[in-house]
Protein backbone atom coordinates (compact mmCIF):
# COMPACT_ATOMS: atom_id res chain seq x y z
CA UNK A 1 0.00 0.00 0.00
CA UNK A 2 1.33 3.47 -0.82
CA UNK A 3 0.83 6.73 1.07
CA UNK A 4 1.04 7.23 4.81
CA UNK A 5 1.37 3.78 6.36
CA UNK A 6 -0.45 3.66 9.67
CA UNK A 7 1.66 3.09 12.76
CA UNK A 8 1.13 -0.51 13.84
CA UNK A 9 1.18 -1.17 17.58
CA UNK A 10 1.65 -4.68 18.95
CA UNK A 11 -1.59 -6.49 19.87
CA UNK A 12 -2.75 -6.51 23.50
CA UNK A 13 -4.51 -9.85 23.63
CA UNK A 14 -4.72 -13.23 21.95
CA UNK A 15 -7.91 -15.23 21.71
CA UNK A 16 -6.75 -18.85 21.55
CA UNK A 17 -9.61 -20.96 20.25
CA UNK A 18 -8.18 -24.29 21.30
CA UNK A 19 -10.98 -26.44 19.90
CA UNK A 20 -14.43 -26.24 18.36
CA UNK A 21 -15.58 -29.27 20.35
CA UNK A 22 -18.17 -28.32 22.97
CA UNK A 23 -20.62 -30.25 25.12
CA UNK A 24 -23.17 -27.45 24.71
CA UNK A 25 -25.16 -26.32 21.70
CA UNK A 26 -25.99 -22.67 22.42
CA UNK A 27 -27.79 -21.14 19.45
CA UNK A 28 -25.82 -17.88 19.79
CA UNK A 29 -22.36 -19.42 19.73
CA UNK A 30 -19.71 -17.08 18.35
CA UNK A 31 -17.98 -19.89 16.46
CA UNK A 32 -18.35 -19.97 12.68
CA UNK A 33 -20.98 -22.21 11.12
CA UNK A 34 -18.08 -24.21 9.67
CA UNK A 35 -16.81 -26.05 12.76
CA UNK A 36 -13.40 -27.70 12.71
CA UNK A 37 -13.02 -31.34 13.80
CA UNK A 38 -10.57 -32.48 16.47
CA UNK A 39 -8.36 -34.09 13.80
CA UNK A 40 -7.61 -30.62 12.41
CA UNK A 41 -6.56 -29.14 15.79
CA UNK A 42 -3.05 -27.88 16.55
CA UNK A 43 -1.10 -30.15 18.88
CA UNK A 44 0.35 -29.23 22.27
CA UNK A 45 3.78 -28.25 20.95
CA UNK A 46 2.27 -25.97 18.31
CA UNK A 47 0.12 -24.17 20.90
CA UNK A 48 3.14 -23.81 23.18
CA UNK A 49 5.02 -22.19 20.31
CA UNK A 50 2.08 -19.87 19.61
CA UNK A 51 2.17 -18.70 23.26
CA UNK A 52 5.89 -17.98 23.03
CA UNK A 53 5.49 -16.08 19.75
CA UNK A 54 2.55 -14.10 21.15
CA UNK A 55 4.59 -12.98 24.16
CA UNK A 56 7.49 -12.00 21.91
CA UNK A 57 5.12 -9.98 19.73
CA UNK A 58 3.96 -8.01 22.79
CA UNK A 59 0.68 -9.74 23.64
CA UNK A 60 -0.13 -9.32 27.34
CA UNK A 61 -3.24 -11.42 27.91
CA UNK A 62 -4.39 -14.72 26.47
CA UNK A 63 -7.98 -15.91 26.54
CA UNK A 64 -8.27 -19.70 26.33
CA UNK A 65 -11.50 -20.27 24.52
CA UNK A 66 -13.19 -22.62 22.11
CA UNK A 67 -15.55 -24.44 21.77
CA UNK A 68 -14.95 -25.68 25.26
CA UNK A 69 -11.24 -25.43 26.13
CA UNK A 70 -11.64 -28.07 28.83
CA UNK A 71 -12.26 -30.54 25.98
CA UNK A 72 -8.50 -30.34 25.33
CA UNK A 73 -6.77 -32.98 27.46
CA UNK A 74 -3.54 -30.95 27.30
CA UNK A 75 -5.12 -27.70 28.56
CA UNK A 76 -2.88 -27.58 31.65
CA UNK A 77 0.24 -27.86 29.48
CA UNK A 78 -0.95 -25.10 27.14
CA UNK A 79 -1.76 -22.83 30.10
CA UNK A 80 1.67 -23.55 31.59
CA UNK A 81 3.34 -22.63 28.29
CA UNK A 82 1.45 -19.33 28.27
CA UNK A 83 2.27 -18.35 31.82
CA UNK A 84 5.85 -19.49 31.30
CA UNK A 85 6.04 -17.03 28.42
CA UNK A 86 4.74 -14.27 30.73
CA UNK A 87 1.17 -14.10 29.42
CA UNK A 88 -1.79 -13.40 31.71
CA UNK A 89 -4.13 -16.35 31.28
CA UNK A 90 -7.89 -16.31 31.33
CA UNK A 91 -10.08 -19.40 30.88
CA UNK A 92 -13.39 -18.87 29.07
CA UNK A 93 -15.48 -21.91 29.86
CA UNK A 94 -18.94 -23.42 30.05
CA UNK A 95 -17.81 -25.12 33.26
CA UNK A 96 -18.73 -28.54 31.88
CA UNK A 97 -15.88 -30.91 32.67
CA UNK A 98 -14.30 -28.79 35.40
CA UNK A 99 -13.48 -30.78 38.50
CA UNK A 100 -11.43 -29.89 41.54
CA UNK A 101 -8.24 -31.66 40.41
CA UNK A 102 -8.31 -29.98 37.02
CA UNK A 103 -8.91 -26.59 38.59
CA UNK A 104 -5.94 -26.97 40.90
CA UNK A 105 -3.78 -28.14 38.00
CA UNK A 106 -4.76 -25.07 35.99
CA UNK A 107 -4.09 -22.74 38.89
CA UNK A 108 -0.68 -24.30 39.50
CA UNK A 109 0.05 -23.90 35.78
CA UNK A 110 -0.42 -20.16 36.26
CA UNK A 111 -4.04 -19.50 35.26
CA UNK A 112 -5.16 -16.13 36.68
CA UNK A 113 -8.89 -15.97 36.08
CA UNK A 114 -11.98 -17.92 35.01
CA UNK A 115 -14.92 -16.63 33.02
CA UNK A 116 -17.89 -18.96 33.38
CA UNK A 117 -20.93 -18.75 31.11
CA UNK A 118 -24.47 -19.14 32.37
CA UNK A 119 -27.49 -19.34 30.08
CA UNK A 120 -30.22 -18.45 32.57
CA UNK A 121 -31.14 -18.69 36.26
CA UNK A 122 -33.88 -21.17 35.72
CA UNK A 123 -32.39 -24.68 35.25
CA UNK A 124 -34.93 -25.82 32.67
CA UNK A 125 -34.57 -22.64 30.62
CA UNK A 126 -30.77 -22.71 30.91
CA UNK A 127 -30.54 -26.35 29.87
CA UNK A 128 -32.82 -25.67 26.92
CA UNK A 129 -30.53 -22.93 25.58
CA UNK A 130 -27.38 -24.95 26.35
CA UNK A 131 -29.03 -27.99 24.72
CA UNK A 132 -27.82 -30.25 27.52
CA UNK A 133 -29.78 -31.61 30.40
CA UNK A 134 -28.14 -30.94 33.76
CA UNK A 135 -25.93 -28.18 32.36
CA UNK A 136 -27.11 -25.54 34.83
CA UNK A 137 -26.33 -27.76 37.85
CA UNK A 138 -22.84 -28.48 36.48
CA UNK A 139 -22.24 -24.76 36.00
CA UNK A 140 -23.20 -23.86 39.54
CA UNK A 141 -20.84 -26.56 40.77
CA UNK A 142 -18.07 -25.20 38.52
CA UNK A 143 -18.48 -21.74 40.05
CA UNK A 144 -18.01 -23.27 43.50
CA UNK A 145 -14.86 -25.06 42.35
CA UNK A 146 -13.38 -21.84 40.97
CA UNK A 147 -14.06 -19.99 44.22
CA UNK A 148 -12.72 -22.86 46.36
CA UNK A 149 -9.49 -22.61 44.37
CA UNK A 150 -9.50 -18.89 45.24
CA UNK A 151 -9.37 -17.75 41.63
CA UNK A 152 -11.34 -14.67 40.61
CA UNK A 153 -14.59 -15.48 38.82
CA UNK A 154 -16.39 -13.60 36.10
CA UNK A 155 -19.86 -14.75 35.20
CA UNK A 156 -20.77 -14.23 31.56
CA UNK A 157 -24.48 -14.10 30.88
CA UNK A 158 -25.51 -13.82 27.27
CA UNK A 159 -28.92 -12.16 27.18
CA UNK A 160 -31.64 -12.21 24.52
CA UNK A 161 -35.40 -11.99 24.11
CA UNK A 162 -35.98 -15.36 25.82
CA UNK A 163 -34.14 -14.67 29.10
CA UNK A 164 -34.14 -10.89 29.57
CA UNK A 165 -37.21 -11.07 31.80
CA UNK A 166 -34.95 -12.73 34.39
CA UNK A 167 -32.00 -10.32 34.18
CA UNK A 168 -32.47 -9.14 37.77
CA UNK A 169 -32.26 -12.74 38.98
CA UNK A 170 -29.21 -13.39 36.79
CA UNK A 171 -27.42 -10.50 38.50
CA UNK A 172 -28.43 -11.84 41.92
CA UNK A 173 -27.11 -15.28 40.96
CA UNK A 174 -23.72 -13.81 39.98
CA UNK A 175 -23.46 -12.24 43.45
CA UNK A 176 -24.49 -15.48 45.10
CA UNK A 177 -21.86 -17.42 43.14
CA UNK A 178 -19.13 -15.11 44.46
CA UNK A 179 -18.32 -13.51 41.11
CA UNK A 180 -16.38 -10.28 41.22
CA UNK A 181 -17.34 -9.41 37.65
CA UNK A 182 -20.46 -10.00 35.60
CA UNK A 183 -20.67 -9.54 31.87
CA UNK A 184 -24.20 -8.92 30.71
CA UNK A 185 -23.69 -9.44 27.01
CA UNK A 186 -26.48 -8.99 24.55
CA UNK A 187 -26.08 -11.49 21.73
CA UNK A 188 -23.85 -10.28 18.90
CA UNK A 189 -25.28 -11.47 15.61
CA UNK A 190 -22.62 -13.47 13.77
CA UNK A 191 -22.36 -17.13 12.88
CA UNK A 192 -24.88 -19.22 14.80
CA UNK A 193 -26.47 -16.18 16.41
CA UNK A 194 -27.23 -14.61 13.04
CA UNK A 195 -28.86 -17.85 11.98
CA UNK A 196 -31.02 -17.69 15.14
CA UNK A 197 -31.55 -13.96 15.12
CA UNK A 198 -35.35 -13.97 15.02
CA UNK A 199 -35.39 -16.25 18.08
CA UNK A 200 -32.96 -14.05 20.03
CA UNK A 201 -33.19 -10.37 19.13
CA UNK A 202 -34.96 -8.42 21.90
CA UNK A 203 -37.49 -5.65 21.41
CA UNK A 204 -36.60 -2.02 22.04
CA UNK A 205 -38.71 -2.19 25.24
CA UNK A 206 -36.81 -5.24 26.48
CA UNK A 207 -33.49 -3.57 25.75
CA UNK A 208 -34.45 -0.37 27.58
CA UNK A 209 -35.67 -2.33 30.60
CA UNK A 210 -32.42 -4.34 30.64
CA UNK A 211 -30.29 -1.20 30.50
CA UNK A 212 -32.24 0.29 33.43
CA UNK A 213 -31.82 -2.95 35.41
CA UNK A 214 -28.06 -2.94 34.81
CA UNK A 215 -27.69 0.71 35.78
CA UNK A 216 -29.63 0.23 39.01
CA UNK A 217 -27.60 -2.89 39.87
CA UNK A 218 -24.31 -1.10 39.19
CA UNK A 219 -25.23 1.63 41.66
CA UNK A 220 -26.46 -0.85 44.26
CA UNK A 221 -23.50 -3.23 43.94
CA UNK A 222 -20.65 -0.71 43.52
CA UNK A 223 -17.52 -2.07 45.18
CA UNK A 224 -19.04 -5.55 45.28
CA UNK A 225 -19.68 -6.58 41.69
CA UNK A 226 -18.32 -4.96 38.54
CA UNK A 227 -20.87 -5.21 35.72
CA UNK A 228 -19.75 -4.92 32.11
CA UNK A 229 -22.59 -4.39 29.68
CA UNK A 230 -22.52 -5.12 25.96
CA UNK A 231 -25.46 -3.74 23.99
CA UNK A 232 -26.84 -5.07 20.71
CA UNK A 233 -26.00 -2.74 17.87
CA UNK A 234 -29.31 -3.33 16.10
CA UNK A 235 -30.67 -0.41 18.13
CA UNK A 236 -27.59 1.78 17.88
CA UNK A 237 -27.07 4.98 15.91
CA UNK A 238 -23.36 4.34 15.55
CA UNK A 239 -21.55 1.03 15.13
CA UNK A 240 -19.32 -0.52 17.75
CA UNK A 241 -15.55 -0.28 17.27
CA UNK A 242 -15.39 -3.98 16.57
CA UNK A 243 -12.21 -5.47 18.13
CA UNK A 244 -11.04 -1.87 18.60
CA UNK A 245 -10.51 -1.80 14.83
CA UNK A 246 -9.38 -4.51 12.42
CA UNK A 247 -5.93 -5.85 13.40
CA UNK A 248 -5.25 -3.04 15.86
CA UNK A 249 -5.47 -4.67 19.30
CA UNK A 250 -6.38 -8.34 19.09
CA UNK A 251 -5.53 -11.46 17.26
CA UNK A 252 -7.17 -14.83 17.17
CA UNK A 253 -5.80 -18.28 16.46
CA UNK A 254 -8.37 -20.85 15.35
CA UNK A 255 -8.28 -24.53 16.43
CA UNK A 256 -6.42 -25.50 13.25
CA UNK A 257 -3.93 -22.64 13.61
CA UNK A 258 -5.32 -20.01 11.30
CA UNK A 259 -4.37 -16.51 12.46
CA UNK A 260 -7.23 -14.02 12.26
CA UNK A 261 -7.88 -10.41 13.29
CA UNK A 262 -11.14 -11.58 14.92
CA UNK A 263 -12.96 -14.84 15.58
CA UNK A 264 -15.47 -14.36 12.76
CA UNK A 265 -13.01 -13.22 10.07
CA UNK A 266 -12.94 -16.60 8.35
CA UNK A 267 -16.50 -15.95 7.18
CA UNK A 268 -15.19 -13.25 4.84
CA UNK A 269 -14.76 -14.55 1.30
CA UNK A 270 -11.67 -13.96 -0.78
CA UNK A 271 -9.35 -13.50 2.20
CA UNK A 272 -6.89 -16.30 2.83
CA UNK A 273 -5.60 -16.10 6.38
CA UNK A 274 -2.12 -17.47 7.12
CA UNK A 275 -1.54 -20.31 9.57
CA UNK A 276 0.93 -20.57 12.43
CA UNK A 277 2.73 -23.24 10.41
CA UNK A 278 3.42 -20.81 7.57
CA UNK A 279 4.80 -17.82 9.46
CA UNK A 280 5.33 -16.60 13.00
CA UNK A 281 2.82 -14.32 14.67
CA UNK A 282 5.02 -11.25 14.33
CA UNK A 283 5.45 -11.72 10.57
CA UNK A 284 1.71 -12.17 10.25
CA UNK A 285 0.76 -9.18 12.44
CA UNK A 286 3.10 -6.73 10.72
CA UNK A 287 3.32 -8.21 7.25
CA UNK A 288 0.20 -10.15 6.23
CA UNK A 289 -1.81 -8.43 3.49
CA UNK A 290 -5.10 -9.71 4.99
CA UNK A 291 -4.25 -8.07 8.31
CA UNK A 292 -3.55 -4.83 6.44
CA UNK A 293 -6.74 -5.16 4.36
CA UNK A 294 -9.07 -3.24 6.73
CA UNK A 295 -6.54 -1.78 9.14
CA UNK A 296 -6.69 1.97 9.71
CA UNK A 297 -8.82 4.22 7.52
CA UNK A 298 -7.38 3.89 3.99
CA UNK A 299 -9.81 1.13 2.95
CA UNK A 300 -12.91 3.07 4.00
CA UNK A 301 -15.77 3.98 1.67
CA UNK A 302 -18.04 6.93 2.29
CA UNK A 303 -19.72 7.80 4.61
CA UNK A 304 -16.85 6.51 6.83
CA UNK A 305 -13.96 8.08 4.94
CA UNK A 306 -14.92 11.67 5.72
CA UNK A 307 -16.62 10.90 9.06
CA UNK A 308 -15.33 12.55 12.24
CA UNK A 309 -15.73 9.22 14.03
CA UNK A 310 -13.63 7.17 11.61
CA UNK A 311 -10.93 6.64 14.23
CA UNK A 312 -13.45 6.05 17.00
CA UNK A 313 -15.53 3.24 15.53
CA UNK A 314 -13.18 2.25 12.66
CA UNK A 315 -16.09 1.67 10.30
CA UNK A 316 -17.76 -0.83 12.64
CA UNK A 317 -17.59 -4.53 11.99
CA UNK A 318 -16.35 -6.04 8.71
CA UNK A 319 -17.99 -9.39 9.38
CA UNK A 320 -21.36 -7.80 10.09
CA UNK A 321 -21.06 -5.66 6.95
CA UNK A 322 -20.41 -8.80 4.93
CA UNK A 323 -23.03 -10.97 6.65
CA UNK A 324 -25.76 -8.39 6.05
CA UNK A 325 -24.79 -6.72 2.77
CA UNK A 326 -22.56 -9.30 1.08
CA UNK A 327 -19.68 -6.79 0.93
CA UNK A 328 -17.07 -6.70 3.72
CA UNK A 329 -15.84 -3.30 2.49
CA UNK A 330 -19.08 -1.44 3.14
CA UNK A 331 -19.95 0.69 6.16
CA UNK A 332 -21.39 -1.44 8.98
CA UNK A 333 -25.20 -1.28 8.58
CA UNK A 334 -25.43 -0.66 12.34
CA UNK A 335 -24.46 2.94 11.57
CA UNK A 336 -27.42 5.24 10.94
CA UNK A 337 -25.34 6.91 8.21
CA UNK A 338 -25.00 3.62 6.30
CA UNK A 339 -27.11 3.36 3.14
CA UNK A 340 -28.00 -0.16 4.38
CA UNK A 341 -29.17 0.90 7.86
CA UNK A 342 -32.83 0.02 7.15
CA UNK A 343 -31.84 -3.65 7.34
CA UNK A 344 -31.50 -3.31 11.10
CA UNK A 345 -35.08 -2.02 11.45
CA UNK A 346 -36.31 -4.89 9.23
CA UNK A 347 -34.61 -7.41 11.53
CA UNK A 348 -36.14 -5.77 14.59
CA UNK A 349 -39.57 -5.97 12.96
CA UNK A 350 -39.01 -9.64 12.13
CA UNK A 351 -38.14 -10.36 15.77
CA UNK A 352 -41.53 -9.14 16.97
CA UNK A 353 -43.12 -12.33 15.68
CA UNK A 354 -43.26 -15.41 17.93
CA UNK A 355 -39.74 -16.85 18.20
CA UNK A 356 -38.93 -19.72 15.84
CA UNK A 357 -37.26 -22.90 17.16
CA UNK A 358 -33.53 -22.71 17.84
CA UNK A 359 -31.03 -24.16 15.38
CA UNK A 360 -28.56 -25.56 17.88
CA UNK A 361 -24.85 -25.16 17.36
CA UNK A 362 -23.13 -28.44 16.60
CA UNK A 363 -21.53 -30.59 13.94
CA UNK A 364 -24.94 -31.87 12.78
CA UNK A 365 -26.09 -28.40 11.65
CA UNK A 366 -22.65 -27.10 10.68
CA UNK A 367 -21.63 -26.23 7.15
CA UNK A 368 -18.58 -28.05 5.77
CA UNK A 369 -15.27 -26.62 6.98
CA UNK A 370 -12.45 -25.79 4.61
CA UNK A 371 -9.75 -28.43 4.67
CA UNK B 1 -18.43 3.37 46.80
CA UNK B 2 -15.84 1.69 48.97
CA UNK B 3 -15.34 2.95 52.50
CA UNK B 4 -11.66 3.57 53.05
CA UNK B 5 -9.81 6.21 55.02
CA UNK B 6 -6.28 7.37 55.72
CA UNK B 7 -5.55 4.39 57.92
CA UNK B 8 -6.56 1.76 55.33
CA UNK B 9 -3.78 -0.49 54.07
CA UNK B 10 -4.20 -1.70 50.51
CA UNK B 11 -2.68 -4.49 48.46
CA UNK B 12 -2.90 -5.97 44.98
CA UNK B 13 -4.87 -9.24 44.91
CA UNK B 14 -2.63 -12.11 43.74
CA UNK B 15 -4.25 -12.17 40.29
CA UNK B 16 -3.62 -8.48 39.60
CA UNK B 17 -0.17 -7.74 38.15
CA UNK B 18 1.38 -4.29 38.20
CA UNK B 19 4.54 -4.36 36.15
CA UNK B 20 6.77 -2.57 33.70
CA UNK B 21 6.33 -3.69 30.10
CA UNK B 22 9.70 -3.50 28.35
CA UNK B 23 8.26 -3.54 24.85
CA UNK B 24 5.92 -0.60 25.44
CA UNK B 25 8.27 1.10 27.93
CA UNK B 26 5.25 1.66 30.17
CA UNK B 27 3.80 0.50 33.47
CA UNK B 28 0.73 -1.68 33.05
CA UNK B 29 -1.88 -3.31 35.27
CA UNK B 30 -3.14 -6.73 34.24
CA UNK B 31 -6.40 -7.84 35.81
CA UNK B 32 -9.22 -10.20 34.78
CA UNK B 33 -10.14 -9.13 31.24
CA UNK B 34 -8.84 -5.68 31.96
CA UNK B 35 -5.67 -3.93 31.00
CA UNK B 36 -4.95 -0.55 32.53
CA UNK B 37 -2.29 1.87 31.37
CA UNK B 38 -1.96 4.14 34.42
CA UNK B 39 -0.75 7.71 33.88
CA UNK B 40 2.44 8.95 35.53
CA UNK B 41 0.74 10.16 38.68
CA UNK B 42 -1.12 6.87 39.10
CA UNK B 43 2.09 4.90 38.56
CA UNK B 44 3.78 6.76 41.41
CA UNK B 45 0.84 5.98 43.71
CA UNK B 46 0.69 2.32 42.70
CA UNK B 47 4.42 1.85 43.26
CA UNK B 48 3.78 2.65 46.90
CA UNK B 49 0.96 0.12 47.34
CA UNK B 50 2.76 -2.72 49.07
CA UNK B 51 0.39 -4.22 51.62
CA UNK B 52 2.16 -2.38 54.45
CA UNK B 53 1.78 1.38 53.85
CA UNK B 54 -1.50 3.03 54.78
CA UNK B 55 -3.22 5.53 52.50
CA UNK B 56 -1.85 8.29 54.76
CA UNK B 57 1.68 6.93 54.51
CA UNK B 58 1.40 6.88 50.71
CA UNK B 59 0.28 10.52 50.70
CA UNK B 60 3.13 11.46 53.07
CA UNK B 61 5.67 9.77 50.87
CA UNK B 62 4.37 11.42 47.68
CA UNK B 63 4.24 14.87 49.31
CA UNK B 64 7.87 14.38 50.34
CA UNK B 65 9.03 13.00 46.95
CA UNK B 66 7.36 15.73 44.89
CA UNK B 67 7.57 18.54 47.43
CA UNK B 68 3.85 19.16 46.98
CA UNK B 69 1.00 20.20 49.32
CA UNK B 70 0.06 17.18 51.46
CA UNK B 71 -3.70 17.88 51.64
CA UNK B 72 -4.13 18.11 47.89
CA UNK B 73 -2.15 14.95 47.30
CA UNK B 74 -4.07 13.05 49.97
CA UNK B 75 -7.34 13.89 48.26
CA UNK B 76 -6.13 12.70 44.84
CA UNK B 77 -4.66 9.53 46.31
CA UNK B 78 -7.85 8.65 48.15
CA UNK B 79 -10.04 9.24 45.08
CA UNK B 80 -7.84 7.12 42.86
CA UNK B 81 -7.51 4.26 45.32
CA UNK B 82 -11.27 4.19 45.91
CA UNK B 83 -11.87 3.91 42.20
CA UNK B 84 -9.37 1.06 41.88
CA UNK B 85 -11.00 -0.82 44.76
CA UNK B 86 -14.35 -0.48 43.01
CA UNK B 87 -12.73 -1.86 39.85
CA UNK B 88 -11.34 -4.78 41.92
CA UNK B 89 -7.79 -3.83 41.07
CA UNK B 90 -6.88 -3.22 44.72
CA UNK B 91 -8.12 -4.72 47.98
CA UNK B 92 -8.27 -3.13 51.42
Amino acid sequence: MSGAAPQIDPPLALLAELTHRCPLGCPYCSNPLALQRSSAELDTAAWARVMQEAAELGVLQVHFSGGEPLARRDLVEIVAAASGAGLYGNLITSGIGLDRARMIGLKQAGLEHVQLSIQDVDAAAGDRVAHRSGAQVEKLRAAEIVREADLPLTVNAVVHRQNLARLGEIIALAVELGAERLEVAHVQYYGWALRNRAALLPSREQLDAATATVEAARARLAGKLVIDYVVPDYYAQRPKACMGGWARRFLNVSPSGRVLPCHAAETLPGLRFPTVAEANLSEIWYGSPVFARFRGTEWMPEPCRSCGRREIDWGGCRCQAFALTGDAGRTDPACALSPDHAMMADAVEDARKPPPDFVYRGYAAAVPAEA
Amino acid sequence: MSEIDGGTVLHFPPHVKFRFDERRQAWIVLAPERLLLPDEQAVEILKLVDGARSVDAIADELARQFDAPRAEIAEDVLAMLRDLIDKKVLRP
